[in-house]
């Protein structure tokens, strides 16, 4: 897309036209108490080379971390090509064009991440993707409620065991329409939810059951038993996932004997780079009886008039250009330039890749888990199968050894004493493929010395 | 120009009501509103045993190019909603007044101040409206 700028005497005889003075007068209706008028502490504008400068100052300060933390965003190794791609003119755009005639390649580029994300979560249908894996938790939870129209009770129960931040984000998107998000308890022991606490719920009135694979601990859940008391118990459920997981994990359109009814989750570790706080980008698929509630934008491949295939948006009567206020969410569009990213990085990497990168991610865990544990006072909370990361309980404190080990350029994992005080002083690590052998001891080695004790081996 | 049964009673906002002859009320959408929104791919119908009240939105009728909601012109609970339409929404394009209908409801006599139109009134409307 081709960026067209207005000159003064284009913007003057807009203006004049509508018949308003100023561009400013367009902004009457929010209220002067709302406005900003100066940003304290924000120097005025600088040049190009001033602000270029002052950035790779900042981010130098950044340094080269050797990263353990993972906790809902991942370090993954991306194939140069998958920026290079995704940064050309023709689609690197904060705006995603999608009109069909405008927009073949776009919307070829929606559809094969859709076919992408839907094969890899076995589910009938996906979507072009959603703000982040947060939002389209928020997302399928509200989905739930509009597609389960015997349940009356918008009561979804979300275990303790599903990322927190994700939890809260789900808990202040939904509670202004009524729903009501119950946590549901883990083991301590397994670092898993207990199959046997959904007894309680038996024959109640509940919407969904959200499960997160493997969980924020990286445990795996027992999602077959969990789908099949939800099933049994007339509840939908809601899967939550990491799509790079999927290469191993039984994906769950596979769950208990029929499947979730909803799958979400974040692609961020397709492709896109760890960033303070993103941006990411979200992603969700459904079984065909649920797609007129499934919210975002779907691209379908159909023929022109001369027969040949072509791409454009389908489904649009959910969104809210056209159902206004009744639309299945306010959020009617999709994360475009990062899905492109994903889609490309998929495609390069392939499932014998995506296999292997999942398998090495294992395998340097494990070897993590193995080289930490073998220091006194540090061992592994949680017995069980796992994916990439794992809770470690530690003899003191995390917070002053993450500071430590940070001073030294490490990255030692995610404190969970905030979220999790149960556990007592824990560490979630995680390593995936871009961890060597050598990171690794290099991690284990500057952890044995913080805690003061020679090496065990 | 569209079909106008005269043995039914229209709304403004193109639903009909046909009472049956054990006191429940049929209700659908007029030919002229399924010609206006063309050709119909999804019918979403009340599930038996919900309550609505006069003006409540029951029903969603989508076609390619719009989703429109169906409002109950009358209070009652319904007793069964068209369940062919989940596989064939076309039944309303083709037979709106029969084959076609989208709920059936026993009526609380809530009127809800819904003006009711006969078929001289009501083809007035859709000719007034052009």
């Amino acid at each position: 897309m081709p960026y067209i700028p207005h000159t003064s005497e284009d913007v003057r005889a807009m203006l004049d036209r509508i018949g308003v003075k100023a561009i400013d007068d367009l902004f009457d209706e929010i209220p002067k108490a709302l406005r900003v008028d100066s940003l304290p502490g924000v120097p005025a504008a600088l040049s190009e080379m001033e602000v270029a400068r002052l950035v790779a100052m900042r981010a130098a300060t950044d340094g080269r971390p050797l990263n353990f933390i993972g906790a809902g965003a991942y370090e993954h190794h991306i194939p140069a090509p998958v920026w290079a791609l995704t940064t050309r003119g023709e689609i690197y755009s904060a705006y995603t064009p999608y009109q069909a005639e405008a927009s073949q390649g776009t919307l070829q580029i929606m559809y094969e991440f859709q076919s992408m994300i839907a094969g890899l979560t076995a589910m009938d249908v996906s979507n072009a993707s959603l703000y982040d894996g947060a939002s389209a938790l928020a997302e399928a939870c509200l989905m739930a409620v509009r597609a389960h129209r015997r349940s009356k009770s918008a009561r979804i129960l979300v275990p303790t065991t599903v990322n927190p931040t994700w939890r809260r984000v789900a808990s202040v998107i939904t509670e202004g329409q009524g729903l009501v998000l119950e946590e549901l308890p883990y083991s301590t022991d397994q670092g898993t939810t207990i199959p046997q606490a959904l007894a309680r719920y038996d024959g109640q009135d509940i919407t969904a059951l959200v499960i997160q694979q493997p969980n924020f601990f990286g445990q795996l859940e027992d999602v077959d038993a969990l789908s099949r008391w939800a099933r049994a118990n007339g509840t939908l459920i809601i899967a939550v996932v990491n799509p790079v997981s999927l290469a191993l994990l039984a994906p769950p359109g596979e769950w208990g004997d029929a499947g979730a009814d909803i799958a979400c989750g974040e692609a961020q570790p397709l492709g896109v780079p760890l960033s303070s706080g993103g941006p990411y980008v979200g992603f969700m698929t459904t079984r065909t009886e649920h797609v007129r509630q499934m919210p975002g934008r779907i691209a379908g491949r159909t023929v022109d008039l001369d027969g040949k295939p072509g791409f454009t948006l389908t489904l649009q009567a959910r969104e809210q250009h056209i159902r206004r206020g009744k639309a299945t969410s306010n959020i009617c569009t999709n994360q475009g330039l990062l899905m492109t990213a994903a889609t490309i990085h998929l495609a390069l990497l392939g499932p014998v890749g995506l296999e292997r990168v999942a398998s090495a991610c294992v395998a340097r865990t494990r070897e993590l888990v193995s080289a930490l544990c073998g220091i006194p006072g540090v061992r592994a909370a949680f017995a069980g199968p796992r994916f990439h990361e794992a809770v470690l309980l530690l003899d003191r404190p995390a917070a002053p050894l993450l500071e430590s080990l940070a001073a030294e350029g490490i990255i030692g994992g995610y404190d969970l004493s905030r979220n999790f005080p149960e556990l007592g002083p824990a560490l979630l690590i995680c390593a995936t493929e871009t961890r060597t052998t050598e990171d690794i001891a290099t991690y284990a080695r500057a952890l044995d010395r913080l805690l003061g004790r020679a090496v065990a081996a | 120009m569209s079909k106008i049964p005269g043995d039914l009673r229209y709304t403004k906002s193109h639903e009909w009501l046909r009472t049956l002859p054990d006191g429940s009320i049929e209700i659908g959408i007029s030919d002229h509103a399924q010609a206006a929104l063309g050709d119909l791919v999804f019918v979403e119908v009340p599930e038996a045993g919900r309550t609505l009240s006069a003006g409540d939105a029951c029903a969603v009728v989508e076609s390619v190019k719009a989703a429109s909601d169906v409002y109950s012109p009358v209070g009652g609970e319904v007793i069964a909603g068209n369940d062919q339409l989940a596989t064939k929404p076309e039944l309303i394009n083709a037979d709106p007044y029969g084959q076609g209908w989208i709920l059936r409801m026993r009526p609380t006599g809530d009127r809800g101040g819904a003006e009711l139109l006969d078929a001289t009134a009501y083809a007035a409307e859709v000719a007034a409206a052009g």
